[in-house]
């Protein structure tokens, strides 16, 4: 499978367990999502547990809240991450706070999925990465997968959390793992290990790293696309680097992450997000508090710049190959 | 700007920035304020066309009159008992408020918001709901959970924030929430609930459920994105939900002109959105009840949403931090057309002879009682200036339904500090 046949599987899957559960959004009806996420699935379940929504992302997700309040299991599509922000009230404020400030009596048990990040000249508003929003908000959780094997098992895992779940899908991997070489042909799934997709129910606990590729001389931490691009770049430098994917952002599998840095010494950080305030400045400040004796180098961060998500000079943007393999070169050197 | 050669014959432009009638020290007049009739407006069909709701729209439905007796097609025609009871109810409101509004001035608690003047609101509508109905109130319909016969001690547990508070201490005092009696979680974020409120009458509708949903937003409230939002799905999906605008004239400072009121009225948009619209008298409790049982029928019956546009006033300061002197005349509450929701219905009791004077005096007596002996009883539990209440830890919890590694890491920071800082927190629960 690819990544949208795992997270429509996913859904599948879900729906056929459980009544609660419902899809809604933009396009996610009749006419299956402009991804296809959720293709044949009103057919199968009727229109009442997945259908078509007007164009108001607040109206969405704070339907979404009212349905949760009721016993509801919602699964809200934001057709774009870059159009996530009229919902941002709802989300921050309601589903985020509901358990809280009810002290349990009502919760939100939503899953928000939402295409996310860049790397298909999607511009300004089809390419951004706000999970640094999300995860300074308490009470959110936030995921990101990286292949169609992880985004079926978390997603499912998702679903069945009983907190409100921030579930990132990056586009660019949608149809094959991207390995930052823009200019060369694009691969499939097919070829992956991780396209081999079970039909049925499993899950991937949320809050647990995956360990890509062990390594001795450098930690990677990253997540969706640049998973890929940065296992590229490690096996063209023929480098020994550990790469960890991080799969959820929070909670955080600081475990897996400290343990890695501890061996190697040496930590870089790559995310497509904006560089200040993105999540890669949580994660450096982590390592440099519970790794301090054990680095032998500064921490290096690869992101995207501070600058909106430009059309025609996304490759220049996109924290590609060449920016990944001068800061391991960097880090390496002392 | 200026100097446009082809223009040159056109005025410039203005913009209008609207302007409450009467300021701080002027004599209020409010004879341009229409009141129709008693009796006057029509009562349609519940399953008729939104389209065919503009007149009552710009409209008032009212049914008592000034003699007290009600009157026209909108009287709900209800038992002596059930009229007692909203009186008493109402009663038990204003003495509520008036009472944590002073524990609030004794430094019991940071905070409270009366509804004074706008008890009939939130009181006949819990009268015309069934119990298992879910209401998602803004701030201040407290009247909702009294008329529900909630425990007044349990409500002040939350305003003490003391160690009974089912919130622990949580929130802000008066964003009561309470799943048993109905009544969704308040948020201090404006209007969030509406389209939630939307959600929950969704979900109903989609598990063949009877439960209706009905919320609640002030005048000043509609003019967030949140309240199109609602409507939009609303009508899309023919929700069964009842939309309440509380319609008190003021937002804090703000007239209702800031929320659009110069130009329309707030039931008539509803009609825009393909949804019934009413525009009610709401110091008249028999109006509210009347629209509110007639919008619950629509609901129930899969005929859709409905708004009531709750024509009132807000007696009182915004808050406990507002001094509404400072912006509207002192002269405004005695002069609102519509009067006191309270003295309206008692008047109607006793024009048809099941209510006097003397036992208006008894009933009010008890429900101070009432509500004395439900603040003696909270106090035991705490108030705000006894310190902490609620167990340091407990802060941490419910943010997510586990507690992941980083909250438990600095909940184990928190304690170790507070132990080590030789300076430990008074009186902790």
């Amino acid at each position: 499978m690819n990544m949208i046949q795992a997270i429509n599987s996913a859904l599948d899957v879900m729906m056929a367990r459980d009544d609660a559960i419902v899809v809604m959004g933009e396009d996610v009806g009749y006419f299956g999502g402009v991804f296809r996420a959720t293709a044949g699935l009103q057919k199968k379940y009727g229109k009442t547990r997945v259908f078509d929504t007007p164009i108001t992302e607040c109206g969405i997700i704070g339907v979404a809240v009212g349905m949760g309040a009721y016993g509801l299991r919602p699964v809200p599509e934001i057709q774009f991450a870059d159009y996530i922000y009229p919902a941002l009230d709802q989300l921050v404020s309601e589903a985020a706070r509901l358990r809280y400030r009810s002290d349990g009596e009502f919760i939100a048990p939503l899953t928000v999925r939402s295409p996310f990040g860049g790397g298909i000249f999607g511009g300004q508003t089809h390419s951004q990465s706000p999970e640094g929003i999300f995860t300074h908000v308490s009470g959110l959780k936030t995921v990101i997968p990286s292949t169609p094997y992880d985004a079926k098992g978390l997603l499912i895992a998702a679903i069945e959390d009983n907190d409100p779940v921030i579930f990132f899908e990056p586009k660019r991997i949608y149809n094959g793992p991207f390995n930052g070489h823009w200019d060369r042909p694009a691969e499939n799934w097919s070829k992956h290990p991780a396209g081999a997709v079970p039909t049925g129910y499993y899950r991937i606990p949320l809050g647990k790293a995956n360990v890509v590729r062990e390594g001795e001389a450098v930690t990677i931490l990253a997540y969706g696309t640049m998973v890929h691009v940065c296992l590229n770049v490690v096996a063209e430098a023929g480098v020994d680097a550990e790469v960890i994917d991080l799969r959820t952002l929070v909670p955080l599998d600081i475990e897996t992450i400290e343990e890695s840095v501890r061996k190697t010494g040496r930590c870089l950080i790559v995310h497509e997000a904006t560089r200040t305030s993105g999540f890669g400045a949580e994660l450096s400040a982590l390592v440099q508090e519970r790794c301090f004796y054990h680095l032998e180098a500064p921490i290096e961060r690869v992101t995207g710049f501070d600058t909106p998500y430009p059309h025609s000079l996304e490759w220049a943007y996109f924290p590609g190959p060449v920016r990944i393999g001068q800061a391991l070169k960097k880090i390496l050197k002392d | 700007m200026s100097g446009d050669p082809d223009r040159s014959n056109l005025k410039p432009l203005s913009l209008h920035v609207p302007e409450p009638r009467f300021r701080p020290g002027d004599e209020v007049d409010f004879s341009v304020v229409e009141v129709p009739a008693a009796g006057a407006a029509p009562r349609p069909d519940t399953h008729d066309v939104p389209a065919s709701f503009s007149d009552l729209a710009y409209s008032l439905v009212r049914v008592l009159d000034d003699d007290g007796q009600a009157v026209g097609p909108w009287n709900p025609r209800l038992s002596p008992d059930r009229l007692r009871r909203m009186l008493r109810h109402m009663a038990l409101v204003r003495a509520f408020d008036e009472r944590m509004f002073r524990a609030q001035r004794q430094g019991k608690t940071s905070f409270y918001m009366k509804s004074l003047g706008e008890e009939a609101v939130s009181v006949a509508a819990a009268h015309a709901l069934h119990y298992d109905d879910m209401c998602f109130p803004s701030y201040r319909q407290q009247g909702l959970l009294i008329a529900r016969d909630w425990s007044l001690v349990d409500m002040m547990n939350q305003i003490y924030s003391n160690r009974a508070d089912r919130l622990q201490g949580k929130q802000l005092p008066i964003m009561y929430s309470v799943r048993e009696a109905g009544f969704f979680s308040i948020s201090g974020n404006l209007t969030t609930q509406y389209p939630q409120a939307v959600g929950w009458a969704m979900a109903s509708a989609s598990k063949g459920d009877t439960r209706i949903a009905a919320t609640w937003c002030g005048e000043g409230s509609t003019a967030e994105g949140d309240f199109h939002s609602a409507l939009t799905f609303a009508t899309v999906y023919r929700a069964p939900v009842i939309f309440n605008v509380v319609n008190n004239q003021w937002a804090i400072s703000s007239f209702s002109g800031f929320a659009g009121a110069e130009a329309t009225t707030f039931a008539a948009r509803a009609i825009g959105y393909g949804i019934a619209g009413l525009r009610v008298d709401g110091n008249d409790a028999l109006a509210v009840y009347a629209a509110t049982a007639w919008a619950a029928e629509r609901a129930r019956t899969n005929a859709g949403p409905t708004l009531i546009e709750h024509f009132t006033y807000r007696a009182e300061g915004h808050s406990t931090s507002d001094d509404p002197s400072a912006y509207r005349s002192a002269g405004e509450p005695n002069a609102w057309p519509l009067g006191d929701p309270i003295r309206r219905l008692k008047d109607h009791l006793i024009a048809i002879g099941e209510w006097d004077e003397d036992r208006q005096a008894t009933m009010d007596r008890e429900v101070a009682e009432e509500v004395k002996a439900a603040q003696k009883e909270a106090e035991k539990n705490g108030i705000l200036g006894h310190g902490l209440l609620q167990p340091l830890d407990s802060l941490f919890e419910g943010v997510f339904e586990e507690m992941p590694w980083h909250l438990r890491e600095q909940q184990q920071q928190m304690l170790a500090e507070e132990e080590a800082s030789g300076r430990p927190w008074a009186r902790k629960g």
